[in-house]
């Protein structure tokens, strides 16, 4: 039985809706990243599984039992979980206080409180501020402080609402390193939102997507990387060449593909006549000066219209009667000297694409 | 005018002299206004939070009338206490009228508003996300209650202070739920209307630098407690 299950769970302010039909299904011991951009409805979605909020309409179950109950069934039900905001507010008292603060609620004993304290700050590194004010605490000090707040519970459920959002390179890498230590360590389940892709791969075991209040894919970090499954999906994880066109052929699991400026061979199973979006990763396109007599199906001819750097990468935009950006390393772009309206040879696999079926043309 | 320096020279000289009266008349003033201030503290803070926390009809309502009763002349709530109060009155039974019992509570209905008014607008200035924060990490409905009086401490400790100053200056209650007694209700503000109407102006201008001091000495701790 999961852990925490919802059901077609819905949130409308002011008659917008925010959350649509919401059905997930978390297992105890599990770490899931909710990933969307900016007003997708992550804190939304958080804020009623702390049990914050009630939904519009929909029902959560915390271990087999439905939520909407009494406000003391409620609290009994928060009070095996803990919700770090995604602003982390220090109450007006000290760094020991704030962090005992949860502890004192629940009515343990003043010796378990100091050992569990003193355990977490020993953890988070901020024990020699334990008297400090925690109003005076920088925001990196501060969120690490929110989050030994709600570990110090030792919850079966701890949810995070963008863990390292606003903070700077450095303590947002503290705080992830620390939050991984806590994951490798507790057996708690984890529910975490963040607009870090990146970040939800390192953290998570499954990774949500969630946008536009609801979650089109629900999967290992590899499945929604590798084969997004819808357009919205695909262009958010970052496939940067989606292309949206026909299926005019299909024979032994390729099909060619009519994207109005030229055709594309892709390995799928989609019938003739579909509409689809074939994705292709940029730094699964090679760029060569002369053609090359490789297996690759898809082989053009194009232009350079843009170079820009990416680290160590440099992204080349190509114009092969489409738009097609290639990611090649700064080394490739000098020895094939590289630049605008550099004539190039393109190619990439039949096999490196990823085809999606769209829906008709509305 | 020689009148007036010699009077406040013998005002001072009461005062330093620690004369009984005047020992007697402050010492009871503070009991009976720190006694209304407690017992309208110990009603008004969980009330404003109830009245904070709670959503409800006629909320908005219920905290303009609050506030506009900051301001209600205390001879009303005199003659509201009055006949409550009075042999035919509702609480007649008690036999309250003309006691210290009776002026405190005058003075508690007098400052409820202005306690329970300041303790929303306290409640209301921190941050809505201490609540969550608290709710997030575990407390009761009673617990985030007490954390964000906690938060607003200094705001309520003000409210306080200011319903102590009321209570203290007030004479239209006073004099009539209290009715003046000597060695039994006569409290600063009354003594000082009574006796200056008799032509006592040594002992009224001792009383009332003491009421002076006492108002300084609520402005100063709310100053301090401002800053
Ligand atoms: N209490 C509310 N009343 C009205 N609208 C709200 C409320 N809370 C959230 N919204 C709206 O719901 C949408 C989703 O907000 P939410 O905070 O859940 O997004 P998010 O995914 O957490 O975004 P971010 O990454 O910026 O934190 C937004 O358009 C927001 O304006
Ligand atoms: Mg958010």
């Amino acid at each position: 039985m999961p852990l925490i299950e919802t059901n077609d769970l819905c949130q409308r302010y002011d008659g917008r809706h925010i959350l649509r039909n919401i059905n997930l299904s978390i297992e105890a011991g599990e770490v899931l990243a909710l990933i969307g951009p900016t007003g997708a409805g992550k804190t939304t979605l958080l804020r009623l599984l702390a049990l914050l909020d009630t939904p519009t309409s929909g029902a959560i179950f915390f271990d087999g039992a439905n939520v909407a109950g009494s406000p003391r069934f409620r609290l009994e039900m928060r009070r095996r979980m803990a919700f770090v905001l995604q602003k982390p507010m220090a109450f007006n008292a000290s760094v020991y206080d704030n962090v005992a603060s949860g502890l004192r609620w629940r009515g343990l004993g003043r010796a378990e409180v100091r050992d569990q304290v003193e355990r977490v700050l020993e953890m988070i590194g901020l024990s020699a501020d334990r008297n400090r004010n925690a109003r005076t605490l920088s925001g990196g000090e501060m969120q690490r402080v929110a989050i030994a707040r709600a570990i110090a519970l030792d919850p079966e459920v701890l949810l995070l609402d963008e863990p390292t959002a606003n903070l700077d390179p450095v303590s947002a890498r503290r705080t992830e390193e620390l939050l991984a230590a806590v994951i490798r360590q507790r057996s708690a389940t984890v529910i975490l939102s963040t607009h870090d892709l990146a970040q939800g791969q390192r953290l998570a075991d499954r990774i949500g997507v969630l946008i536009n209040g609801e979650i089109p894919q629900i999967g290992t970090s590899r499945d929604i990387f590798v084969s997004p499954g819808s357009r919205e999906v695909a262009e958010f994880v970052g496939v940067e060449n989606i292309l949206d066109g026909t299926v005019l052929s299909s024979a032994e699991d390729v099909v060619t593909v009519d994207i109005g400026g030229g055709l594309i061979e892709a390995v799928s199973d989609v019938a003739v006549g579909q509409r689809v979006s074939v994705c292709v990763r940029p730094e699964n396109v090679t760029l060569a000066l002369s053609r090359l007599s490789s297996s690759a199906r898809n082989s053009f001819t194009g232009k350079v219209t843009w170079l820009s750097s990416a680290g160590p990468l440099a992204r080349v935009h190509v114009d092969c009667g489409f738009p097609l950006v290639a990611l090649v390393t700064r080394r490739s772009a000098a020895d094939l000297d590289l630049h605008i309206g550099r004539q190039v040879y393109v190619t990439f696999k039949a096999s490196a694409t990823h085809v999606i079926r769209t829906e008709r043309d509305s | 005018m020689t009148e007036i320096w010699q009077g406040l020279v013998r005002a001072i000289e009461l005062i330093v002299t620690l004369d009984a009266e005047v020992i007697e008349i402050t010492w009871r003033s503070l009991t009976i206004s720190v006694i209304a201030t407690v017992l309208a503290s110990v009603l008004c803070l969980p009330l404003g939070a109830l009245v904070h926390f709670r959503r409800f009809r006629g909320k908005r309502l219920l905290i303009s009338l609050v506030q506009t009763l900051y301001s209600v002349p205390t001879v009303v709530i005199g003659l509201l206490v009055f006949i409550l109060l009075s042999r035919s009155g509702p609480l007649g039974g008690l036999n309250l009228l003309f006691t210290p019992a009776a002026m405190v509570v005058g003075q508690v209905v007098l400052i409820i508003p202005i306690l329970l008014g300041l303790t929303i607008s306290a409640l209301s200035s921190v941050d809505r996300t201490i609540a969550d924060t608290a709710r997030s990490l575990g407390a009761s409905g009673p617990q985030t209650a007490v954390l964000v009086l906690t938060e607003a401490r200094f705001a309520v400790t003000a409210a306080v202070i200011m319903a102590f100053g009321r209570a203290i200056s007030e004479v239209g209650i006073a004099i009539m739920v209290g009715g003046n007694i000597r060695g039994f209700t006569r409290v600063l503000t009354t003594a000082i209307s009574l006796e200056t109407s008799r032509g006592d102006v040594e002992l009224s201008m001792a009383l009332g630098l003491i009421l002076l001091l006492i108002a300084l000495a609520v402005n100063l701790t709310l100053n301090r407690i401002q800053r």
